[in-house]
């Protein structure tokens, strides 16, 4: 068996002139900056062609707001060391940018006690929204379906719903997760912990099977074309069209071990919906904590989601509940 | 071949990578719970190796006889442990010496020309510390039970104990309109809370200030529970320090399901009288002491040092392993007499404590510190609160039997007579026997044994009076245990 098929790199790079795409509509630029260049190095994970890249105002607009954005989470990270910029980097995974205490409800607070998690919240929010459009124009402009811009649609709900929508409805900007890289991780935690265990929510419980489906779909379908590619598999669009002995092989290996198989259109549509429901499924599950449920553990024991174990400890009663004695 | 190569390389460094972060296995879990709920304590042998000399107890010295005068009637100025015999107080200052300062020695507190001297800060709070010792012991059962706490329990041969908090300082905030950089009092990598980045000091609104730890709802829906995220998060940053001190994971007191929910070991019961207790000593112990030390002993702050749940536990589960060292010194356990005027003592027994002041400042090497020129003044003593004697749910009498027996000694009579007592004061209480084997023998004969010493109890307690509707039978999770002694037993447990 040829080793050169389960091999992690691209291992041969055809190299001829760059490739400019199709033609575009009139009055359509069609791409900024200088000529395509190309790279071996990152050839060897992707197409070895670099450019053209298409900078219209809204990605423009969306790289200056983003960059803004950024700026202000870092400098706010940076005088939290005292503007010491080696504990900026050995602490930066632990500094963040915290949303306004509850306190402020969702009132202005000054910029040190949340304005600034406002308006960074609101430039990253307006340079998503405009990569979005940047998105979802290009797709058009080319002829394609616009599947890439609503699977980014997707994650921008979940973002939308944590940042902006939850809040706002439980009337407290200080609901919102910080800005930073362990500081978001706590926040979870914390939040699953206010709201009486995450895991009895059923659009978690969701969320996670479409978010494990889908690196299970991936690996799948990845190692499928990988291991068909001695026949050509890798040309999926062929194969597609003009289902060929990769396809025809591919099908019958799931056929044997498992009954069923996708088709290799099928497939695509499979791991569409299951990463755009991760997200979907998600934002839902956090929407309604809080709102209009206040703990998940009880809400199951409610419905009888949550089964009942023997009472294995001696019982005891919380303290606080005896007279005289205040929690 | 090439690929191969980086294949291999790439192995190896994912598994550097996903290593480094680990403890080495095998590490010891013990099933806590009913089986598949994650109820499982886990323990590192190579970690509980490294803690076995922090957790052995001194060896305690030779018992002192009662006989004799009082320790008040042969020295001056004994104020807390006057009703010792004069051979009781120096054996027990003998061990706070190397308890406390062992390098230090008797001249750390006492001004060694006269023992008697006030002037040294550290003699006025070590006697606060001997009132705060036995203030624990007497009012603060429910948390230290029958083991109890010394001098050790914290000091453990340091004259500060090693774990001990300050409140931070304020960050420096300046006025100007554009200020940025606030961290909301987290985000610091902070070893106390297990180097998350929850707020770092869970200390001072929660072990000092009583703020309200609970942030759950207690209701499916929403009716009201306007507790933030951000609570949430300091109640978290407590508990790592909770975690982080008694060396448990969160399910040593907590239901995996439901952190709110009371279905769940009932260490937790301890562990809310725990920072209750902690409460307590910060508020009424030692912030009163903080006039009494000099200013480099503060915090940045100007505040005492404080204690948390480390500061006895130190990454124990119970301190010193559970080891008990009170019952011989029993003079910590309650706050004793108080000490009447000096009298005057018989020569002899002067010429003895002369002799004895006399070694003990031989017995001190240099190491002498100077009185700081301030006169310390004790502080106030506000009252200790108290507490009810019996609490439904926790362990309120444990009655010991002999290998393989199932007869009652004198001091399980008395232990049965004291629970008896407690249920004729109280005609709404109930009391639940678990009876407990060791390990030696066959399962079957030790399964019958417990349940056989749970009948002893039984009958006795039903001689003693009580109602046998009044009496349950509950048979533990588990019955036959290590082959420590305390497995032979019967927990009297009341409830409502």
């Amino acid at each position: 068996m040829g080793i050169e098929y389960q091999n992690i790199f691209t291992s041969i790079q055809a190299v001829g002139p760059a490739c400019m795409g199709v033609p575009l509509p009139e009055n359509d630029s069609p791409r900024t900056g200088r000529q395509p260049w190309f790279n071996h190095l990152l050839g060897r994970f992707g197409n070895a062609q670099i450019g053209p890249i298409h900078l219209s105002g809204l990605a423009l607009a969306s790289i200056i707001t983003g960059t803004l954005s950024i700026n202000i989470m870092g400098f706010n990270m940076l005088a939290s060391v005292n503007w010491d910029p080696i504990q900026f980097i050995r602490q930066l995974p632990w500094l963040a940018l915290e949303p306004p205490p509850p306190a402020y409800g969702l009132k202005l607070p000054p910029l040190n006690q949340g304005g600034w998690w406002l308006i960074a919240g609101f430039l990253l929010t307006l340079s998503i929204l405009l990569w979005w459009t940047h998105l979802y124009r290009r797709a058009r402009a080319l002829g394609m379906g616009t599947h890439v811009p609503w699977a980014f649609a997707a994650a921008i709900w979940l973002f939308l719903v944590l940042g902006f929508i939850r809040p706002v409805l439980m009337g407290s900007w200080g609901e919102a997760v910080p800005f930073g890289i362990f500081p978001h991780l706590d926040w979870t935690a914390a939040f699953s912990i206010r709201y009486g265990n995450l895991f009895y929510n059923p659009f978690h419980a969701l969320s996670i099977v479409f978010l494990y489906g889908s690196t299970l779909l991936f690996a799948m379908h990845g190692a499928t074309i990988l291991a068909v590619s001695r026949f050509g598999g890798e040309r999926e669009l062929e194969q597609i069209v003009d289902r060929g002995t990769a396809s025809e092989r591919a099908a019958l290996f799931w056929r044997w071990t498992m009954g069923f198989n996708a088709t290799m259109e099928s497939i695509h549509r499979w791991a569409w919906w299951f990463a755009v429901l991760c997200p979907l499924a998600g934002g839902i599950g956090i929407l309604l904590t809080g709102t209009v449920v206040d703990n998940w553990y009880l809400w199951a024991v409610k419905h009888h989601v949550a089964p009942m174990y023997p009472a294995v400890w001696p019982p005891v009663i919380d303290p606080a509940t005896l007279q005289g004695i205040k929690p | 071949m090439t690929s191969f190569r980086y294949r291999a390389f790439g192995a190896a460094a994912l598994a550097c990578g996903l290593l480094a972060g680990c403890e080495r296995p095998p590490v010891d879990t013990v099933q806590q719970g009913f089986r598949g709920t994650g109820m499982v304590e886990v323990y590192n042998p190579r970690t509980l190796a490294a803690q076995q000399a922090l957790n052995t107890p001194p060896v305690p010295t030779p018992a002192a006889s009662d006989d004799g005068p009082r320790a008040s009637e042969v020295y001056k100025n004994v104020k807390v442990l006057g009703d010792l015999s004069v051979a009781q107080f120096t054996r027990l200052m003998v061990a706070m010496t190397t308890w406390v300062s062992p390098e230090q020695g008797c001249g750390y507190c006492h001004n060694l020309q006269n023992l008697a001297d006030d002037s040294s800060y550290a003699k006025v709070v070590a006697r606060r510390m001997l009132q705060m010792n036995q203030h624990v012991n007497s009012g603060w059962k429910q948390h230290v039970g029958v083991t109890g706490v010394t001098c050790y329990t914290c000091h453990r041969g340091h004259p500060v104990p090693q774990q001990v908090w300050f409140t931070p300082p304020e960050p420096q905030r300046n006025d100007w309109a554009f200020s940025l950089g606030d961290d909301a009092g987290q985000n610091r990598p902070a070893r106390n809370i297990g180097l998350a980045s929850l707020p770092y000091d869970p200390y001072t609104p929660f072990l000092l200030a009583g703020d309200s730890i609970r942030v759950i709802g207690k209701t499916a829906l929403p009716t009201g529970n306007r507790h933030s995220i951000k609570e949430a998060e300091w109640t978290y940053a407590l508990m790592m320090h909770f975690s982080k001190s008694l060396g448990v994971n969160c399910t040593y007191c907590h239901n995996t399901r439901s952190f709110a929910s009371w279905e769940g070991p009932p260490q937790r019961v301890n562990a809310w009288y725990g920072i209750r207790m902690v409460r307590d000593l910060n508020g009424n112990y030692l912030e009163p002491l903080t006039k009494v030390f000099p200013r480099d002993h503060l915090g940045p702050e100007g505040d005492v040092a404080k204690i948390g749940c480390s500061t006895c536990h130190q990454g124990a589960y119970k301190p010193l392993w559970g080891a008990r060292m009170l019952p011989d010194y029993p003079a910590l356990a309650v706050p004793l007499k108080t000490a009447a005027p000096a009298a005057p003592a018989p020569a002899s027994a002067v010429a003895a404590a002369a002799q004895t002041a006399a070694a003990l400042a031989a017995a001190n090497a240099g190491g002498v510190r100077a009185a700081p020129a301030a006169a310390a003044v004790m502080p106030a003593m506000p009252a200790a609160p108290s507490i009810d004697a019996v609490v439904p749910g926790m362990v309120a009498g444990r009655v010991l039997f002999r290998l393989d027996r199932t007869d009652l000694d004198a001091e399980a009579r008395a232990t049965i007579d004291r629970v008896a007592a407690l249920l004729m004061r109280d005609p709404t209480l109930k009391v639940n026997l678990s009876g407990y084997a060791d390990r030696s023998g066959k399962v079957d004969h030790n399964l019958d044994l417990a349940k056989k010493r749970a009948f002893a109890v039984r009958d006795a307690l039903e001689a003693a009076g009580v109602g046998e509707d009044r009496v349950v039978l509950r048979k533990p999770a588990i019955v036959i245990g290590s082959l420590d002694a305390e497995w032979r037993r019967v927990d009297l447990i009341p409830s409502r």
